[in-house]
């Protein structure tokens, strides 16, 4: 297998192979959580957390793992630590927790997580593995932030509580609400791709 | 009366898709030809309905009894994973055109939030038995509403002027936008 510079496998999951913007991974908690940046920084804490130690347990045991059944093994894997995640959650940050509701135990099923130990973390090295998962989960807490960000302004008119716009301003009440996330997420991907094709024809 | 609500509630008011963001994956993979679209909503709303029966079962009679709440997220996940397996393998013995038309969407839906989401937040809303069985027809039935209507506007989307960057997922986002701003108006049929 080529290897490319470590750096390099750090950035891909930054920009080119984005989760959320590039590989439309993990949807469900990108756009439910979103709604203030504390709960989407909260959630991008808790899928990197889960993330990393799911890649560093797999890697470091992908030999022992029979092929046939190793789906279902990552998943127990994943599924313990989203419980610790979880059960931390309730117990030291009970409001962020019930703010989260049940989008903390659904890291479970979050396909960014069970799609890097299947291309990535079951192939590779430890190291390799945990700077995979740290790259990808710095693309997701990114895109989950600038979401965040933008709705929360726009919605509420505050950023991680305080308030940011004049008294001129009058919240964008639908931002906060599920329309204003599909249409946030619709527009941000198109502008993606815009950059994209520009920085590529100027090449 | 109460049944009723709930009913309602999770097709129109909280769809699954549209309210609680759950599912997207297949929402926008799987709904760009209707009838393809179509069999996705029913194997959804199939493995929704068990799903919600048996792990009602599971958290009333196996994890609340012996303080197990603590494994709800590792059981669960693996009880849809081998309930997926054993339906499929049951429909294909039974009903070879029911096999045929759900066939290859049955493998899909293991990974799919929504029949993970509907078992966690029937534990969250400590339904009972029969209010979780319509809990989960509902969801289901609300999860093919939303990606029938979706495949139905893509359709006409091929033939429209869109601009490039939106092309593909952007557009369909923000039509899903759009449909949950029209649901959201439902919001007033049940206090």
């Amino acid at each position: 297998m080529p290897t490319k510079p470590i750096g390099q496998e750090f950035l891909k999951g930054v920009w080119s192979e984005n989760p959320i913007f590039r590989q439309l991974l993990g949807m469900c908690p990108t756009l439910a959580v979103t709604n203030a940046v504390v709960n989407g920084f909260a959630m991008g804490m808790a899928t990197t957390f889960v993330l990393l130690f799911s890649s560093l347990v797999v890697s470091s045991i992908k030999n022992l793992i029979p092929k046939q059944v190793r789906i279902a093994s990552y998943i127990v894997v994943i599924a313990t630590f989203v419980t610790m995640a979880d059960r931390f959650l309730q117990a030291f940050f009970p409001a962020i927790s019930d703010n989260l509701g049940p989008y903390v135990p659904l890291i479970v099923v979050n396909c960014l997580i069970l799609g890097r130990q299947e291309a990535f973390s079951s192939r590779n090295t430890v190291g390799r593995s945990l700077v995979d998962a740290l790259g990808m989960s710095s693309g997701f807490v990114l895109g989950l932030l600038v979401l965040s960000s933008i709705r929360e302004i726009l919605g509420s008119g505050t950023f991680l509580g305080t308030q940011v716009m004049g008294d001129w301003f009058k919240p964008w009440t639908i931002m906060v609400l599920p329309p204003g996330a599909f249409i946030t997420l619709g527009i941000l991907l198109g502008l993606v791709i815009l950059i994209e094709q520009k920085s590529k024809s100027r090449r | 009366m109460e049944l009723l609500a709930i009913f309602i509630t999770a097709i129109f008011i909280k769809n699954f898709v549209l309210f609680y963001f759950l599912g997207i994956c297949p929402f926008l993979g799987v709904s760009k030809k209707l009838d393809a679209a179509f069999s996705m909503g029913l194997a959804v709303t199939f493995v929704m309905t068990i799903t919600a029966v048996v792990s009602w079962m599971i958290n009333h009679w196996v994890l609340l009894p012996y303080n197990l709440e603590y494994l709800q997220i590792v059981s669960f996940i693996l009880v849809i994973a081998s309930l997926v397996q054993l339906v499929e393998m049951f429909i294909r013995k039974i009903s070879p055109p029911l096999y045929q038309a759900l066939g290859i969407y049955l493998p899909l839906i293991t990974t799919n939030c929504a029949i993970m989401g509907l078992a966690l937040l029937a534990a969250l809303k400590n339904y009972n038995f029969i209010e979780t069985v319509i809990f989960g027809v509902g969801s289901g039935i609300g999860f093919t509403l939303a990606i029938i209507l979706m495949a139905g506007i893509r359709e006409h989307l091929d033939l429209a002027d869109v601009p490039g960057p939106l092309k593909g997922a952007g557009i369909a986002l923000i039509v899903a936008g759009i449909m949950a701003l029209a649901f959201s108006g439902f919001s007033g049929m049940i206090k």
